[in-house]
């Protein structure tokens, strides 16, 4: 089976809001019709959206660090979303696992926004229906984009290639061995949804030097401190050059 | 959770209708057994189940109001075998039906025997019908509670308890209106109706406060380390991503003081549980034909501030993504 996802990498991500704004460009001019805005250009606008990019801090000055936190749809292998929808509007594919909104269907009753924990879920105020993230599933079989265009618009927006999209259910595809090698995870793993999108933690790389691996025994300024062995025998630093 | 007032309007207004029903029946089993004088059909139950029927559908008017594409609401009886939803949206048109028939029945007088089981319990339409629009009533108590109790988000709501207060509340709103409607009738069952009234209203006090206080010590499955993921003690949101409006900001936040929130609280406790009780009891004692029907619009007053409560109160596990807007 297949199952389409992000991985989102934390250690990479500046919070530029480059995929927030290529989302909505594509996903409102795409196949299903407009992303609708309120005001968008007067007091108190308001808006659809699939995708954003929040900011925390973690830690006490001096100790803090910034962390941007983009947050989608996470195609929940076991969607919560999906068998509270009374009309069969939201589904799940079964063929790679992406999960939709059939705009057609959707009465607008909200049941599903209520049924998932991350707030992914939004209402078109203008069109009244139910909508989220469709991991351009638009983009993703179409044909007569090239090949390395079939991927999410968020995806290709990354400048930092903080999002990777791939096959999580093959052991070997490039977001799989991140999430292993990487130390993936997923949000709120207590409400046992199986997020698909996973998200690789801040890493930093620290080297850890002893003191002797700083001074060798060989070297002349240290010469004295090293106290010599009360033996005739020649010791290795006699016989040996390094 | 933002309380939606189409939802509070018809989980309580359907209540209503649903446990005048319940009521209505109730006396008609009473009169079988002989512990009440029997009731004039088309008075009593078809005036009755037209009342009862009233509520029903202007609960379901209510309804259309919370649908963004309410012409399309025929597809949400498709997916019952897993939608809470779906099943109410199938339960309530039935049960509606049924309550037509059994006023109906009554109206037109079909209420000669069918046969006689075991010589003493004489079966006739009324009470077969009666008998699966009671069945149809509870399942849509159960519907409508479960809409709410299978979220396992919403810990307020995830509780058996859910369940019993929207059965509990709804009869004894229901059984309030009876009495009110027997007092106006000037038939001898305010004492009846009213016993069930108050028994009913005590109970769903019981139960509605066992879920008040099973709320106030919830212990919070996610929190803020388990939302982003990220394992440290002081995390703050600086920026939830954008400064305007938008869905997840309105939908899940009621957006009132605490203040306002206890307010209402304490207000749906005296006025759905305590001033109905006692109106009822001066009712009975002073044979008033009106003061039964404060008790039930006082009652209903209140209904509408739990409910409202209700919505109020659940806390939304998405919320802690958007807790600071820059
Ligand atoms: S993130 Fe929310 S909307 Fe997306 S699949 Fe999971 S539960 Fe459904
Ligand atoms: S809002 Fe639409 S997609 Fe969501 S549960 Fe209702 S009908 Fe289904």
């Amino acid at each position: 089976m297949t199952q389409l996802a992000l991985v989102i990498d934390l250690n990479v991500c500046v919070g530029c809001h480059a995929c927030v704004t290529s989302c909505k460009e594509w996903n409102t001019s795409g196949w299903a019709g407009p992303l609708t805005d309120q005001n968008p250009y007067d007091a108190d606008p308001s808006g659809c959206f699939f995708n954003r990019v929040q900011t925390y801090e973690i830690g006490e000055f001096p100790l803090t660090e910034t962390v941007h936190f983009p947050k989608s749809c996470l195609h929940c292998e076991d969607p919560p979303c999906v068998p509270v929808c009374p009309t069969g509007a939201s589904y799940k594919r079964e063929e790679d696992g992406i999960v939709l909104v059939d705009y057609d269907k959707c009465i607008g009753c909200k049941y599903c926004s209520w049924a998932c924990p991350y707030g992914a879920r939004e209402l078109d105020e203008k069109q009244k229906v139910m909508k989220k993230c469709t991991l351009c599933v638009d983009r993703l079989y179409d044909e007569t984009l090239p090949e390395s265009e079939r991927k999410p618009a968020c995806v290709l927006a990354c400048p930092t290639s903080a999002r990777l999209y791939g096959d999580v259910h093959d052991p070997e595809s490039d977001v799989s061995v991140k999430i292993r090698e990487e130390g993936g995870y997923q949000l709120m793993p207590e409400w046992g949804t199986h997020p698909a999108n996973h998200y690789l933690p801040r890493r930093k790389t620290r080297i850890h030097i002893h003191k002797d691996e700083l001074v060798r025994s060989d070297n002349p300024l240290e010469k004295e401190k090293i106290s010599k062995l009360p033996s005739s025998e020649p010791t290795l630093d006699d016989i040996t050059s390094w | 959770m933002r309380p939606a007032f189409s939802v509070i309007f018809l989980t309580t207004l359907i209540g209503v209708g649903q446990g005048l029903f319940l009521a209505l029946f109730t006396g008609q089993i009473y009169s079988l057994a002989k512990l009440l004088p029997a009731q004039d059909s088309r008075v009593f139950y078809a005036t009755g189940s037209a009342v009862a029927l009233t509520f029903l559908v202007l609960g379901l008017a209510a309804s259309v109001f919370h649908l963004g594409r309410p012409e399309r609401a025929w597809r949400s009886a498709a997916k019952w075998r897993s939608s809470w939803l779906s099943r109410e949206v199938i339960i309530l048109p039935i049960t509606l039906f049924l309550v037509f028939l059994y006023g109906a029945l009554h109206y037109f007088g079909y209420t000669e025997p069918l046969f006689v089981i075991q010589g003493s319990l004489p079966v006739d339409p009324t009470l077969i019908v009666g008998v699966l629009a009671t069945i149809s009533t509870f399942l849509l108590f159960l519907c409508t509670g479960m809409i709410y109790a299978s979220l396992r988000f919403l810990q307020e709501w995830h509780s058996a308890l859910t369940v019993f207060n929207y059965i509990l509340l709804g009869a004894a709103s229901g059984f309030m209106l009876a009495t009110a409607y027997s007092a106006l009738l000037g038939i001898h069952l305010v004492g009846f109706y009213g016993a069930w009234a108050v028994v009913l209203t005590l109970a769903a006090f019981i139960s509605r406060m066992a879920s008040l206080m099973r709320n106030r010590t919830i212990k919070r499955k996610s929190s803020i380390q388990s939302a982003i993921g990220v394992r440290h003690n002081r995390i703050v949101q600086e920026s939830q991503g954008f400064m305007g409006g938008s869905f997840n900001t309105r939908e899940f936040f009621h957006g009132k003081s605490r203040l306002m929130l206890k307010w209402v609280k304490h207000g749906f406790i005296v006025l759905t549980f305590f001033v109905p009780v006692v109106l009822v009891g001066i009712a009975y004692r002073n044979s008033s034909e009106t003061l039964a029907l404060w008790a039930f619009v006082v009652q209903y007053i209140g209904l509408l501030m739990e409910r409202w409560y209700f919505f109020a109160d659940a806390s939304h596990p998405q919320n802690i993504y958007y807790q600071s807007i820059a």
